[in-house]
């Protein structure tokens, strides 16, 4: 007991770490029963960018980078598809799955009958869609060094800046589901991720649009995780890349507080 | 890491009694206890505390604090006002360190549905940083004391009411806790069901575990609990055991009369001075005596010409009715 007590008070971080794990552990569990369902998350963008490579890369032909060079269509599309699919995984881990857990399975009730709390929840649910992130990526990745898209050894980082999108959007996603009241409310959040999809220069450089548009559509946090991945794939380190790293991990560590407090007030009133 | 997985408290080998030296300190203490949500006043400045050993139990009619009250004491739900201590401890600073030595089964059941029975057992412990190796055998241990050793592997949907709510009690029993707080536990079951689960708690009682319990069921508080605290309102309005209750607000037995359609209103002043106390219900009329054949003689005597005469111990039952009234609750 008194050696307990004190370590939770000499290592908090070290306590959530564990406690956390535990969730993970038990996502781990869940997904050894129906495990093939985490190869869905892989196909999709493996599909988009055959559709990309194969059909609108022979009309599209070259794009031109902000500094004038000619790139490769299927070279430009890849890394946003890598991005994208970092955001849709960390968005439905953490919108549908934790609101059925949240509202209807009734998990998280369970976990906090025992010494876990509101925030070992979050960070370890957080966690655990990041893993399933970085599984995606790294495939993704192996795929485009395959399919010669790599222009850089660089592109190693795309995975770090995979997870820090999965962070960023696996924070807010928890953090707006603490607030839905029906499965309704999840036609908002396709919604939007459709549009952060399409816009976020993704599919062609910023630099098409108006001048005012440009910054609209660097309010889009899948923009800022598309220009680093992009820059990592195509090797082209800019100090501003640190900018675009900081708005996605702000965003993700104010999803966490935000999903944390929620919680607390959600189970445990 | 070690000291996570520690062993009960040594209560086993000391077994519960007063020779033992923890039981003077309570495990339990609540002073002024309020809990409000908003303007409502759930739990209204209740006093009470639970000594180690011993099954306690809240009863009242539907919303009168008593999950509430269990949740301030599980650690789950903030303390409004008042004072609460758990294992001496504050609730509200030592939260985790509380649930640690804590088992609950909640009134509704909040197994894990995608895990199978074993992996719900399991997982639970992991979530208390037990390891593997401590938990494997020990979760063959309970779900055979559980009866369900052969459901391991067992998706948790199948199972039946009363099989769930073993498997949450084996779920609440992972990390050996000193308490064991159960919150309506056998609400829903069917009479073979609870007795199975009546049974395995009061092995768990003999074993020196700490119960509280809620429950509507006055058999039940009958059944299992030492001492037991009645609640209406949102306050306690009676406590003591059983058998202190029925001695202090009941007689020690009831004569139930039936009487043939329309005669009982013409009865009149007639049942005068035949019992203790008496009480003339829709359907019959219950007289609380403690001689009840003293009763029926003199019942003959007068001639009153019941349709039927049942002459029954007193229960908790009554001494509820007559501390939280007859009218229903919802």
């Amino acid at each position: 007991m008194s050696a307990q007590s004190l370590g939770l008070r000499v290592i908090p971080a070290a306590v959530f770490g564990r406690r956390a794990r535990s969730v993970l552990e038990r996502n781990l569990f869940v997904y050894k029963h129906i495990w093939i369902i985490l190869f869905s998350g892989f196909f999709e963008p493996l599909f988009y960018l055959f559709a990309a490579r194969v059909g609108l890369g022979q009309l599209v032909g070259d794009v031109r980078n902000g500094s004038g060079e000619r790139i490769d269509y299927a070279a430009f599309v890849a890394p946003a598809l890598l991005a994208a699919s970092a955001m849709n995984g960390a968005v439905y881990e953490s919108t549908m799955n934790i609101f059925f857990k949240l509202r209807y399975a009734k998990v998280y009730d369970g976990m906090l009958a025992t010494p876990l709390g509101p925030f070992d929840i979050a960070l370890g649910e957080i966690g655990w869609s990041l893993i399933r992130g970085a599984l995606y990526a790294v495939g993704f990745i192996v795929v485009m060094w395959v399919a010669g898209l790599l222009q850089s050894p660089l592109a190693v980082l795309g995975l770090p800046a995979a997870l820090l999108i999965g962070f960023a959007f696996a924070g807010a996603g928890m953090a707006a589901t603490s607030f839905m009241r029906s499965w309704q409310d999840f036609d908002l959040v396709n919604l939007a991720i459709l549009v952060l999809f399409l816009f976020s220069a993704t599919f062609y450089p910023l630099s098409v649009y108006p001048p005012w548009l440009q910054l609209v559509a660097q309010l889009s946090p899948l923009y800022h995780g598309v220009v680093l991945i992009r820059s990592f794939t195509l090797g082209t380190l800019e100090l501003t890349l640190l900018w675009h790293a900081l708005f996605l991990a702000a965003m993700g560590s104010v999803g966490l507080a935000v999903s944390a407090f929620r919680l607390r007030k959600l189970l445990t009133p | 890491m070690k000291s996570t997985h520690r062993a009960a408290e040594p209560v086993d080998e000391a077994g519960p009694g007063p020779q033992n030296e923890s039981n003077d300190r309570a495990l339990v203490e609540a002073r002024g206890l309020t809990k409000r949500f908003g303007e409502f006043v759930a739990v209204d400045a209740i006093n009470f505390s639970i000594r180690r050993g011993e099954a306690f139990g809240f009863l009242g009619p539907n919303g009168a604090g008593k999950t509430s009250t269990m949740r301030m004491i599980a650690a789950v739900s903030p303390v409004t006002e008042g004072r609460l201590e758990v294992f001496g401890t504050d609730p509200a600073t030592h939260g985790a360190e509380i649930r640690a030595r804590l088992g609950v089964v909640p009134q509704s059941d909040t197994l894990d549905t995608e895990l199978t029975v074993f992996e719900n057992v399991y997982i639970y412990g992991r979530y208390f940083g037990l390891p593997g190796e401590v938990l494997r055998p020990r979760i063959s241990e309970l779900l055979e004391f559980v009866q369900l050793a052969e459901r391991g592997d067992s998706k948790v949907e199948p199972l039946s009411g009363g099989m769930k709510r073993r498997l949450t009690i084996a779920r609440a029993l992972v990390n050996e806790p000193d308490l064991l707080v159960l919150d309506e536990p056998t609400t829903g079951l069917d009479p073979q069901a609870r007795h199975a689960l009546w049974d395995r708690l009061y092995r768990l009682k003999q074993r020196g575990v700490t119960l509280i319990i809620t429950t509507h069921y006055m058999d039940e508080a009958e059944q299992l609990c030492d001492r037991l605290v009645v609640m209406d309102q949102a306050k306690i309005v009676a406590e003591g055991s059983p058998t202190d209750l029925i001695a202090r607000y009941s007689t020690r037995e009831v004569v139930e009369l039936r009487f043939p359609v329309g005669v009982q209103e013409r009865i009149g002043d007639r049942l005068d001075g035949l019992a203790t106390r008496s009480e003339v219900l829709p359907d019959r009329v219950l007289l609380y005596t403690d001689d009840g054949d003293r009763t029926t003689a003199e019942i003959t005597r007068r001639e009153l010409a019941p349709e039927s005469t049942v002459v029954r111990r007193s229960t908790l039952e009554d001494v509820f009715l007559r501390l939280t009234g007859r009218t229903l609750v919802d």
